[in-house]
């Protein structure tokens, strides 16, 4: 294969790695944030503690995060119908990414909020400022290095995640590799597939490390 | 100003308060020392209620705050600054962002809000570091950041947690020059806890001293001193063992007393032993005194009057 036959079939696949992470990205800091401040939150020493809620929430995600991708993806699929009308395709494939890479996150957000000094707490709430103030202004900015560094795995997973989701039609990188690299014995193309994999996620990891040390002030 | 009384807290078996009444007056200074493990921390954290008490009320400014409501109790909060030993900053804000952040809370706007940011670090002396971090601050530093923070929302009460205790012996002085002048230039009610004897010394008009969760004394400095077997005045102001026709007497106010009754009961006097320093600005102590001569039982009487007279001839 030359590389003009290459280059184009790489633009397409890049561009649908990019369109999965980062619709998946984005959907997984809408729910996986306030799962996260819940899971702190509703801790024995946390901000509004509530411990039957706790453990229903801790076994939800344990039992996300459990699951094999592979499997979740398939396991999923009516819930894709329902949400996207379709199973198959790159759309398609954002629904199990985001299902996921949600528990996976809100782990990691519930560390970061862990991190932030049981005394700032107790001197806002000292000043008379109430939990969403607290959670708005003292933990999520205070926690923001330790969020950005867990967002940065999220969406290094959510890359490798991808590579999966031809099983289900979504393309992209992975996809690519496994068609002609494996599957037509196109062993160059194969290569260069990895490289650009690995292209993409150390510059997703060095751009989040870059912007979670810039944010840090401590 | 503060006034609770009959505090318990347990946390399971451990009894942290066990019946605490404190009074602290406007406009006062007071220290409560203990040994770390006294129920300090428990006792300050109780007066704003960080910590709910198992038994007791708690009143501040006139205010009953162990029967608000979270949202009356968080709009009372606003009014009881806090200082803490660890300094407890937002890492995440500037100086200036920290010292905004009660002001937030409050609703304060934007323009007022900066206006007062400005006042309260000139007020700490730290103007020059409004756009600094924390942690490009020294411990000093970052204290009288906290302490511009905790008196941005004009708080009529002061409370303060080892405010010093992580800091080095100049800097504990510094911020404890800070206090004190804050509470003449304000009027500033302070509560401080310490375990630090120095800065009962340095700052306090009154003091208490805790031990497993109760006070064991309390009441003006003066007031302890001239109090015979008095546990604070002793720790505070150590003298060596009581000897034969020697006698212990406290400072008092009167700063020509001594003087004067060696002229007036015609007595020798002659200092054993003393400990006196400033206290908040004045001197205080004990002394240990041989007073000889045709009116001595007088000169004694003199000072029993008074209640100056701490331990007689032992
Ligand atoms: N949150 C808590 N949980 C359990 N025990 C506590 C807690 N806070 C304080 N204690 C206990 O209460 C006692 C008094 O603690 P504290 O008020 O911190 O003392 P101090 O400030 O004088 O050192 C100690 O025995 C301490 O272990
Ligand atoms: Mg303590």
């Amino acid at each position: 294969m030359t590389w003009s036959e290459m280059s184009p079939l790489l633009w397409e696949a890049t561009g649908q790695t990019a369109v999965m992470v980062g619709w998946s990205t984005l959907f997984t800091v809408l729910f996986g944030l306030p799962l996260g401040v819940c899971l702190a939150g509703t801790d024995r020493g946390g901000l509004f503690p509530a411990p039957a809620v706790r453990r229903v929430l801790g076994l939800v995600v344990n039992v996300g995060r459990s699951l094999p991708f592979i499997v979740l993806m398939i396991a999923v699929i009516p819930v894709t119908r329902v949400l996207t009308g379709t199973t198959i395709g790159t759309a398609a494939a954002v629904v199990p990414l985001t299902i996921g890479a949600v528990p996976f996150f809100a782990r990691l957000v519930e560390t970061a909020l862990r991190e932030v000094g049981r005394d700032v707490v107790q001197a806002a709430e000292a000043m008379g400022a109430g939990r969403v103030t607290i959670v708005a202004r003292v933990l999520l900015p205070e926690a923001l290095p330790g969020l950005v560094a867990g967002l940065t795995v999220t969406v290094v997973t959510l890359i490798s995640y991808s590579a999966m989701a031809g099983v289900i039609g979504g393309g992209g990188l992975g996809d690519l590799a496994v068609r002609y690299g494996y599957q037509r014995f196109e062993t160059t193309l194969m290569v260069v597939t990895v490289v650009v994999l690995v292209v993409v996620v150390q510059l997703a990891q060095t751009l989040g490390d870059a912007v979670a040390r810039r944010l840090s002030h401590r | 100003m503060i006034t609770v009384s009959g505090l318990r807290k347990a946390y399971g078996d451990v009894v942290a308060l066990d019946g605490v009444d404190l009074h602290v007056g406007k406009g006062e200074v007071f220290g409560v020392l203990g040994r770390s493990g006294a129920g300090k921390s428990t006792l300050l954290r109780c007066v704003n209620l960080l910590e709910r008490p198992d038994e007791g009320v708690v009143n501040v400014d006139g205010r009953e705050l162990t029967a608000l409501g979270a949202a009356d109790l968080r709009r009372a909060r606003q009014r009881i600054g806090m200082i803490h030993q660890h300094f407890a900053l937002l890492s995440s804000r500037t100086v200036a962002g920290n010292v905004a952040f009660p002001l937030e809370v409050m609703g304060v706007g934007r323009a007022a809000r900066a206006r007062r940011v400005a006042e309260m670090l000139d007020l700490v002396g730290l103007a020059d570091r409004a756009g600094a971090y924390p942690a490009q601050l020294s411990g000093g530093q970052k204290q009288r950041v906290g302490i511009a923070r905790a008196l941005a929302a004009e708080p009529s009460v002061l409370l303060s947690d080892e405010a010093t205790s992580a800091l080095d012996p100049a800097t504990t002085q510094s911020i404890l020059a800070l206090l004190r002048r804050l509470n003449r230039e304000l009027g500033l009610t302070i509560l401080l806890i310490t375990h630090e004897m120095d800065v009962i010394k340095a700052v306090c008009d009154s003091a208490a001293i805790m031990s497993d969760g109760r006070i064991a004394e309390a009441g003006p400095i003066p007031e302890l001193l001239a109090t015979p077997g008095s546990r604070l005045a002793a720790e505070l102001f150590p003298l060596p063992p009581a000897e034969p026709g020697a006698v212990t007497v406290a400072l008092g106010t009167d700063p020509t007393l001594l003087s004067r009754l060696a002229r007036t009961r015609d007595v020798d006097v002659a200092v054993a032993a003393g400990a006196v320093e400033q206290v908040a600005g004045v001197p205080a102590g004990r002394l240990r005194l041989r007073i000889t001569g045709a009116g001595a039982a007088a000169a004694l009487a003199e000072l029993r009057g008074r209640g100056l007279l701490v331990e007689e001839d032992a």
